[in-house]
């Protein structure tokens, strides 16, 4: 037998090779820009990159353009061609029927967070757009970030208000492309009810909400073919509990730094046989805090407590690990301290080594 | 408060996503609203697009410099402070000038200016910023000489994201947009993978939210509230080796302190070598302080005063070979063995 060389496969290659049996699957692609407010101008964003791409020669038209919109907006959409709308009741819904007959390259849909009217195909715009897709037409939309459900609750904060309506966060990450529209807030002019201070919360939550997207979307199609790179950028703090450890300090600056990176935390425990009944205790309440404080909690079994937390560490892409000194006073100096072990196993990770004794 | 200029950073994530297109039309909106404008400092890297959003708008000439017998051309600051208009452009925040020039980068032209009282707008790249060096070099592979120190940028009143998607700027890049043909053959191959330019987008995105979280605190809280919270009473220290290791660990370190918000100093022990030379003017540009100790054991020197400095945490390379010994040592403090990024 022929000897082959063995080589690693090029992620490129991969990634290349993933999307153009995605486009021979014969599903639309989507593109959103985002904005996080209105008049940041994602909808003349997504306008103008219409213009642009039939300037280059693609079949464009629109499927849904806001009735209030600026001049501005109205200015490059009626240099397209429009679909005309459907009217259910006496609301414009997107003529899905239409636009698939039309087969255009390209349908522009605004508001992509819109409710359909009672008696319309699907009850919100962003199943139009599955249908649209599913038929081989590409979209580009746009959405305003008030709008996706998972973050409702962190921009009620904000805002004091919460829209009715909304995109699940998981249509989005099915999005080949999102982009953001980033305008300072100053530039927004006078905002109706939000001031400055708030509008700029926004801005960075949607940055983040972006980031992360971007983050998974690449993850997934990594992951999907066995590659073991950490691309990523975020911080992924792992917070290693033991019952001798004091934990709770530990698990409290995990959680600080966490939130201050705009990362993730994870808990890791590795079960012991024959804990006593106050140290399982210990660990349990550890645990909880840790979830309490917004951790992703891991269980994981195996003889080498160590080897399996170094092991999960890198299978987790963790960027820092957290773990106690071991109350025990001296290390047998022909046994290898397990801190020692982290440290040697954690290549490519930080490893943050805390007091075992009350914290200061 | 003072009567600087306000400084406008359009950060992107690679060339060509348009940062200075993006500047330009802001400076025509600008001038169309009856403001002083001018172009310190133009790249047009022939892209036609970029040239043509520069029409109407007033040039400072620029300064002809000599450097071996060769002919320069850089910004003439003095010439932009001389015309004292309200707003500068000046693009390519991270340029460093060529020897002999007032100013050894850029960004110090562009603070002389801001001192003036004049307004500017810049473009940078995210793989410029310092401590993102050695993530960016993890990432694409590529390390990054020319940087510029975090808190420059962080002196920004307004950093805004040029954002394209990777996939556009890939399409961009094969249409001849941002490089003739043989150049942007070289560049897909190399540095502009979709890989590469996802992560580096990514570290972008995040970089500007950082940005306004920055500047939100710094308006809430002047500055000795600011001071006495700092950190929620955190406390770095870099110990400074002559390993190499220690500019990744410096790195690391502002950044880390950065986003704690908390004071960081570096500690070396008094060997005078030329690497730790390179490291201690590495701190200063990123504005660490740094401390000499003395002592025959390196470890029980760093212990002692880390706990005289009342640290809380002590950051040290993964290769120090005393970092055991260290971590021994000190048991009623937080130690941070750093580890190199290591690209597989």
């Amino acid at each position: 037998m022929a000897s082959r060389e063995i080589t690693r496969p090029d992620p490129e290659e991969l990634l290349r090779h993933i999307q153009e049996q995605e486009r021979q699957g014969g599903r639309g692609r989507l593109k959103v820009f985002l904005g996080y407010a209105p008049r940041v101008g994602k909808s003349l964003r997504m306008f103008d990159e219409g213009l642009r791409r039939r300037k280059r020669g693609q079949d464009v038209v629109i499927g849904a353009v806001q009735s209030r919109g600026s001049d501005a907006v109205e200015s490059f959409a009626c240099q397209l061609e429009l679909v005309p709308p459907k009217i259910v009741g006496d609301q414009e819904t997107v003529d899905i029927a239409g636009v698939i007959a039309r087969r255009p390259h390209v349908v522009l849909i605004d508001e992509l967070a819109r409710d359909n009217p009672p008696g319309s195909a699907n009850p919100h715009r962003w199943q139009d757009v599955e249908q649209i897709r599913d038929a081989g037409i590409n979209v580009v939309a746009a959405l305003n970030l008030q709008h996706i459900f998972e973050h409702q609750d962190e921009i009620e904060k904000i805002t004091g208000k919460r829209a009715r309506n909304f995109v699940p966060e998981s249509f989005l990450e099915t999005a080949d492309e999102i982009v953001i529209v980033d305008v300072p807030a100053e530039d927004l002019g006078q905002h109706p009810t939000l001031d400055a201070d708030a509008l700029t919360q926004l801005r960075q939550l949607a940055l983040l909400v972006v980031a992360q997207v971007v983050e998974q979307q690449l993850q997934r199609y990594l992951d999907a073919h066995g590659i073991r790179q950490s691309w990523g950028t975020q911080e992924r703090i792992l917070v290693c509990i033991t019952p001798r450890s004091n934990a709770k300090p530990m698990i409290e600056s995990g959680a600080r730094a966490a939130a201050r990176f705009h990362g993730q935390l994870l808990a890791v425990w590795v079960k012991q046989e024959g804990l006593t009944r106050e140290a399982d205790e210990v660990v349990q309440s550890n645990l909880d805090y840790a979830r309490k404080l917004g951790a992703e909690v891991h269980i994981l079994e195996g003889r080498d407590a160590m080897g399996a937390i170094i092991r999960f560490a890198h299978e987790q892409r963790v960027t820092q690990v957290y773990i106690g000194h071991s109350r025990q006073p001296a290390w047998k100096f022909w046994a290898a301290n397990p801190v020692d072990r982290l440290i040697h196993g954690a290549e490519g990770m930080d490893v943050r080594i805390f007091p075992h004794g009350q914290p200061a | 408060m003072t009567s600087a200029g306000k400084l406008k950073v359009f950060l992107g994530y690679a060339a060509g996503v348009g940062k200075t297109w993006q500047m330009l039309a802001e400076a025509q909106t600008l001038k169309a609203q009856g403001h002083d404008i001018v172009i310190g400092w133009f790249e047009p890297h022939g892209r036609k697009e970029t040239i043509a959003q520069t029409e109407g708008l007033e040039f400072v000439p620029r300064r002809v410099i000599e450097h071996r017998g060769a002919i320069f051309e850089e910004m003439d600051t003095e010439a932009v402070i001389r015309r004292n208009p309200e707003i500068a452009v000046v693009d390519e925040f991270a340029h460093t000038n060529v020897p002999g020039s007032e100013r050894p980068k850029r960004w110090q032209d562009v603070m002389a200016i801001l001192d003036a009282g004049i307004d500017v707008l810049t473009s940078l790249n995210i793989q410029h910023i310092e401590s993102l060096n050695d993530q960016v070099w993890h990432v694409t592979g590529i390390r990054v000489r020319e940087t510029i120190p975090d808190w420059v940028v962080g002196e920004a009143d307004e950093v805004v994201m040029v954002d394209v998607t990777p996939r556009a700027l890939l399409h961009r890049l094969e249409r001849g947009v941002v490089y003739a043909p043989e150049k942007a053959r070289a560049a897909a191959e190399n540095f502009f993978t979709e890989s590469n330019l996802t992560a580096l987008r990514e570290l972008a995105l995040r970089q500007t939210a950082h940005q306004l979280e920055e500047r939100r605190e710094e308006l809430r809280l002047p500055e000795p509230v600011r001071a006495q919270h700092s950190g929620l009473d955190e406390r770095i220290l870099l110990w400074i080796t002559p390993d190499p290791s220690s500019a990744m660990l410096i790195r690391r370190g502002r950044r880390v302190a950065d986003y704690l918000n908390a004071p960081c100093e570096a500690i070396y022990i008094d060997r005078d070598t030329p690497q730790v030379a390179q490291h201690l003017n590495f701190c200063r540009n990123l504005r660490i302080p740094a401390h000499c100790l003395t002592g025959s054991d390196s470890a029980v020197a760093v212990a002692e005063y880390s706990r005289a400095a009342g640290a809380t945490q002590i950051y040290v390379a993964r290769s120090t070979r005393e970092a055991g010994k260290l971590v021994r040592l000190v048991k009623d403090m937080q130690v941070t063995i750093v580890s190199e990024r290591i690209r597989k």
